[in-house]
């Protein structure tokens, strides 16, 4: 074990300073880069590494917060042949004020390579596709620079370390929609298809990217594995502050006076992240609500503020940690307008598959329009209300749609008040 | 205007550059298929026609052998293919929550003014084409945009007036 367990309490982010140009390989192995896979080219197994992030506790960090461990252990067994399987990061970051993956893969790329490495051995997978979002330049940069570094030292491609274990990294870059986040239509996109959401089950984890057993992680869950593996659950467990395990990524965006992205223990709260990181609002401003995690998620009230950034703690009041990075939204700011500009955002990044989401969105951005302009109706309110119903969770072929009524239902209720005065006074009180 | 003609048959195909060829040839060995390379393929041309013609379009179909009511469906899906001329310089300006929240409304309106285009237009000079992108990722330096590949962060009124003439004088 390395005395790193002693001092590394910022996995994800120790080796990011992006005032110069990322570590090169050298220098990342330096700082203990790679000794994970010493660490399992020692003696561990694909089932021992499975094991360990299970035991870790490890959640998705793409958005559900689903355990990873949990979701590899469906793969199904290979029992010495697994055939083709593939590893696939979804690094199509694109949720309405997220930031986060993109630090990552700009300012440290071979952590995320060695996550995929760990992630790849366990699934037995010989090849991997970071599925990047077309728009990510420098990222994608700085990732072909670090697999081919990767490959010169034999951390990827044939018999990796010994372990008699192959992997191919392959960078494929998107050209857009958002909904190529939701993995089945990022599986889709991968093959070459509209990325339209695939009917689940099969889960991916048993027919994936073309038939074949796949894994799809976010970059940040894959950016955690090095340190799990190489310092052990016991550090990493003893990283957060609350039940949830490990650091996370957390950003502020919106009138904040330094808007930014933190490595953060779980569990920190609210409060401390938006006044001690954040430096609280801008002068003059107050705080009048907050999205904790990107625009699929439930409005938060100042009233919250001492809640902890936690998995179930943020579900307890009704919203979700999801992607960690929050929106705020000022006192002088309307909410009506952000919600609306959340609407047009959804309706417009709607794949058009199922009827509630590709007609219902765009009803909804149409009637957000009309508040605007002053002509919003209380029949109109009541077909908002109607749709947070009709695009919920389980009236739709995927998440896009739930994920817009969130901001939507939560705003209604915490915003009626906004919306009346919209109607009655036939403009945008806030102009 | 003669690109009211619609090329629908094989024999309208251009001839793919030999540039075009190797590079996508080079996407065909990452992939266990060639329909897997119709994204990658749509976008090689792009790079290198500016945008994505019927006739580029008969072109890839040809070469990947991919029918090409498929790729017209994944052309037709993706933002970032271009299905009609674009400027020199595309502008891909951020208009989700963070940046709205931060004035991206009177950033677009700026640049409205500046050029005499709005989204989905290209300015005479052909120098510009004027876009909406979804959230660029970097929410704490809003409002943002990208021209071609580069991204330009805290934009203000006089930042933009920068890098608008910077592109120009590039041409």
């Amino acid at each position: 074990m390395s005395n790193g367990c002693q001092v590394v309490n910022k996995p994800l982010t120790k080796n990011i300073d992006m005032s110069r140009p990322p570590l090169d390989i050298a220098a990342y192995e330096k700082n203990d880069g790679y000794q994970s896979l010493k660490t399992i080219s020692g003696g561990l197994s694909p089932a021992d590494v499975l094991q360990i992030v299970k035991d870790s506790g490890l959640k998705g960090r793409g958005g559900a917060g689903f355990p990873t461990g949990l979701k590899w252990s469906f793969v199904p067994q290979s029992n010495g042949s697994p055939g083709q399987r593939y590893f696939v990061v979804n690094a199509d970051e694109m949720e309405p004020g997220t930031f986060k993956d993109r630090l990552l893969m700009e300012g440290d790329p071979h952590l995320l390579l060695e996550g995929i490495i760990i992630g790849a051995y366990t699934i037995e997978a010989s090849v991997a596709y970071i599925f990047l979002r077309g728009e990510y330049k420098v990222s994608e940069e700085r990732l072909k620079k670090a697999i081919s570094e990767a490959y010169e030292k034999g951390y990827l491609g044939k018999d990796i370390q010994g372990t008699g274990f192959d992997l191919d990294v392959i960078v494929h870059t998107s050209a857009g929609r958002y909904i190529c986040g939701e993995e089945t239509a990022l599986l889709n996109a991968l093959e070459g298809k509209r990325a339209n959401p695939r009917a689940k089950p099969p889960f991916p984890q048993v027919s994936g990217l073309w038939g074949k057993p796949t894994i799809v992680n976010n970059v940040e869950t894959l950016c955690n594995l090095p340190g799990i593996i190489a310092y052990g659950v016991d550090w990493y467990q003893g990283l957060s502050l609350g039940k949830d395990h490990g650091t996370k990524l957390f950003g502020i965006s919106g009138k904040i006076k330094k808007p930014g992205c933190w490595e953060l223990p779980l569990g920190t709260s609210i409060r401390e992240l938006l006044e001690e990181y954040g430096g609280g609002m801008q002068e003059g401003l107050e705080l009048r609500a907050f999205l904790p995690g990107g625009g699929s998620t439930d409005f938060m009230l100042p009233e919250h503020l001492d809640v902890k950034l936690d998995y179930d703690e943020i579900a307890k009041v009704g919203s979700r940690l999801a992607t960690g990075t929050m929106i705020l939204l000022d006192n002088k700011t309307c909410p009506v307008g952000m919600i609306g500009n959340l609407m047009k955002f959804f309706a417009h990044e709607s794949c058009g598959f199922c009827t509630p989401c590709r007609d219902g969105l765009p009803w909804v951005d149409e009637i957000f329009n009309e508040f605007e302009s002053g002509r919003g109706t209380e029949k109109d309110l009541k077909i908002l209300h109607e749709h947070v119903d009709y695009l919920g969770p389980g009236k739709t072929f995927c998440a896009l749609a739930p994920g817009a009524t969130a901001p939507l239902g939560s705003g209604l209720k915490y915003f009626a008040e906004d919306f009346e005065r919209h109607i009655k006074e036939k403009r945008c009180p806030y102009d | 205007m003669n690109n009211n003609i619609i090329a629908t048959t094989s024999a309208r195909a251009r001839i793919l550059t030999d540039e075009e060829i190797a590079e996508i040839d080079h996407e065909i060995d990452l992939y266990p298929d060639k329909q897997a390379v119709g994204l990658e393929a749509l976008k090689i041309v792009q790079k290198h026609q500016g945008w994505v013609s019927d006739e580029s379009m008969l072109a890839i179909s040809k070469y990947l052998d991919i029918p090409i009511s498929d790729l017209e469906g994944v052309a037709t899906f993706f933002n970032l293919v271009y299905r009609q001329p674009v400027g020199r310089n595309v502008i891909l300006f951020c208009n989700s929550v963070s940046c709205w929240i931060m004035g991206c409304k009177s950033m677009r309106a700026h640049i409205n003014d500046k050029l005499g285009v709005d989204f989905g237009e290209t300015t005479e000079d052909k120098e510009f084409t004027f876009l909406p992108v979804p959230c660029l990722g970097d929410c704490d330096k809003a409002p943002v945009m990208m021209v071609g590949d580069d991204l330009h962060r805290n934009l203000s009124k006089e930042s933009i007036n920068k890098i608008i003439s910077e592109y120009k004088t590039r041409s």
